[in-house]
């Protein structure tokens, strides 16, 4: 995991703790998952499981489900939540049902 | 939301199920909540959205947001989900207003995180305030200017725009340009975002070939030609676009006949003059009835209700066309500027049918060259292609890989796309939690109101 700021948060507001894959985050309460979690520095939200290549937000509309994490143990689409205080985030551990062979 | 302010009116009983926790849709994302400090960024265009908005508030009109529809059956029973529970709602005629997605651009480097859709960068900003910065804006189009002009005023331009059409893409635009100028309106909001873009010095390489994006285990720079020379950018973050296309999938699950498209490259849903499609009691308004944008969709929302309004005994037909007139001739001149556009700005070439290296499916990751191979296997047709690999499968249901399946078969057994023909698309239209599947049973008996 990198965290190299690629993003700018343009305005600042109350911020939440949760952790990501283990670490502590601090995002702003009630912004979209994935938007602030890219303005933390998270580089990388999942692996595919064809041929684990990196993946990161695309689409930010909920069509292209390269943001999945799993939120509380529910693997969710990150553009499609909203930052809540406590959220445990973590890679998700298995996409769709399908076996990881490689 | 103009067509059910307008239902409403008629006194027809409505809902709207919106996908987004917010109304606005796409265009107008967050509109109500948008803070005073980015409305300057975002543009007058943006803001005007709060009028729609505003009408969702009127009475008899049932908004349901953040429910996502992921199966019509006949005679229209829509189930969706909503906060993690299962439901679903009888009608007797539906809407379809699903507007556009980002036409695929699958370019060498395009699945690395970093790189993301001209319209997710937009999303970030309307909805987040989070800005990329150092960033690079890869393709053509109006959306991409746009984008390039919110970046600048928000003081955070792009690096650099990579652009694909070229001088001789004007050229022919040229003919249409009496359509342009009738549409004026839209060719002076395009040179005022050109103009802020030049002053605000961001170097752009039109006519640019050969793009791919470098990186391990994320974008680092792009590489293109551009006349004639080899040159390499650095940066973050790769916005893509190169033009929308229809949203297919809620038209396509509902069997709706589609056409091909050559001017705007794409699939569209056969409709008449009201937007009613060949499954009786479907309309279609909207960017997903063929790109016309935002204003064009208002129109073609509010022709779709009178109709539905007269088939309810609600409005004479003598009325109906009444009241259609003057909304026909706005939306005539709303879409009077498309050809130009169309032929000034087509898609890059190169992302319609990628290089064999290239991945099209994002999801199962496989290449264009496999699905050349699968041609010359026999494969005739998408749905085909599910026997030979997984391309179409994944989660995304083919909505990043469709169209450059169609085009990768049409062109290696040189058939049309509507002989090639597109993804069967079937419920789920969204992935549905078994959590939610049984939650709904004891919605079942509530939702009979
Ligand atoms: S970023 Fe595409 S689904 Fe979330």
């Amino acid at each position: 995991m990198k965290h190299v700021l690629t993003f700018l948060e343009l305005e600042s507001g109350p911020r939440v703790d949760v952790t990501w894959d283990g670490t502590a985050l601090s995002l702003p309460e009630g912004s979209n998952l994935a938007a602030a979690m890219l303005a933390a520095g998270v580089g990388v939200f999942r692996h595919t499981p064809v041929s684990k290549a990196p993946r990161s937000p695309f689409c930010m509309m909920g069509t292209c489900f390269d943001c999945l994490v799993e939120i509380d143990g529910v693997t969710r689409q990150a553009c499609m939540v909203e930052v809540t205080e406590g959220m445990v985030i973590s890679q998700p551990q298995e996409l769709g049902g399908q076996v990881n062979e490689m | 939301m103009a067509a059910a302010a307008e239902a409403s009116e008629l006194g027809l009983s409505v809902t709207i199920i919106d996908e987004q926790p917010r109304a606005g849709g796409q265009i107008y994302r967050d509109v109500d909540k948008v803070s005073p400090s980015r409305a300057p960024i975002l543009g007058t265009d943006y803001t005007d959205g709060k009028r729609l908005t505003e009408s969702l508030r009127q009475s008899g009109i049932e908004y349901l947001p953040g429910a996502v529809v992921w199966a019509i059956e006949d005679q229209f029973r829509i189930m969706y989900t909503c906060e993690g529970r299962g439901a679903q709602i009888q009608a007797d005629r539906i809407l379809l207003a699903t507007g556009a997605l980002e036409r695929p651009m699958p370019i060498p480097g395009w699945t690395l995180p970093g790189v993301m859709t001209a319209g997710a960068g937009q999303i970030l900003l309307k909805q987040s305030g989070v800005v990329a910065k150092k960033s690079v804006l890869v393709g053509s189009g109006p959306l991409l200017y746009l984008i390039a002009a919110q970046m600048v005023r928000a003081g955070t331009p792009p690096v650099a725009m990579i652009e694909t059409q070229t001088r001789s893409d004007l050229g022919r635009a040229l003919w249409h340009v009496g359509g342009a100028l009738r549409g004026w309106r839209y060719i002076m909001k395009g040179l005022k975002m050109l103009a802020e873009i030049t002053l605000a010095r961001v170097p752009r390489y039109s006519g640019a070939s050969d793009i791919a994006i470098e990186g391990d285990d994320a974008a680092k720079a792009v590489t293109f030609i551009y006349k004639g020379r080899e040159r390499r950018i650095d940066c973050d973050i790769v916005f893509l676009h190169h033009g929308v296309v229809p949203n297919p999938q809620a038209s396509r699950s509902l069997r709706i006949s589609h056409n091909w498209n050559a001017a705007q490259q794409s699939f569209v849903p056969k409709l008449d003059e009201w937007g009613q499609s060949d499954v009786a009691g479907v309309f279609i308004a909207g960017d997903g009835a063929g790109i016309g944008g935002a204003k064009a969709a208002e129109q073609a929302g509010r022709l779709a209700v009178l109709k539905i309004a007269e088939d309810s005994a609600l409005l004479s037909t003598q009325d109906r066309d009444l009241k259609a007139a003057p909304l026909r001739r706005e939306l005539g001149r709303e879409l009077a500027a498309r050809p130009f556009l169309d032929t000034a700005y087509p898609p890059y070439i190169a992302a319609l049918t990628p290089d064999d290296n290239t991945t099209i499916c994002r999801c199962e990751e496989v290449t264009a060259g496999e699905i050349r191979g699968y041609a010359k296997l026999g494969c005739l047709g998408p749905n085909q292609t599910k026997a030979f690999g997984r391309a179409g499968m994944g989660p995304c249901q083919g909505r990043y890989c469709g169209l450059t399946v169609t085009a990768l078969l049409a062109d290696a057994n040189r058939q049309s796309p509507d002989e090639t023909g597109y993804y069967r698309i079937r419920a789920p239209l969204k992935p549905v939690t078994l959590g939610e599947l049984a939650a709904m049973d004891d919605m079942v008996q509530n939702s009979a109101e």
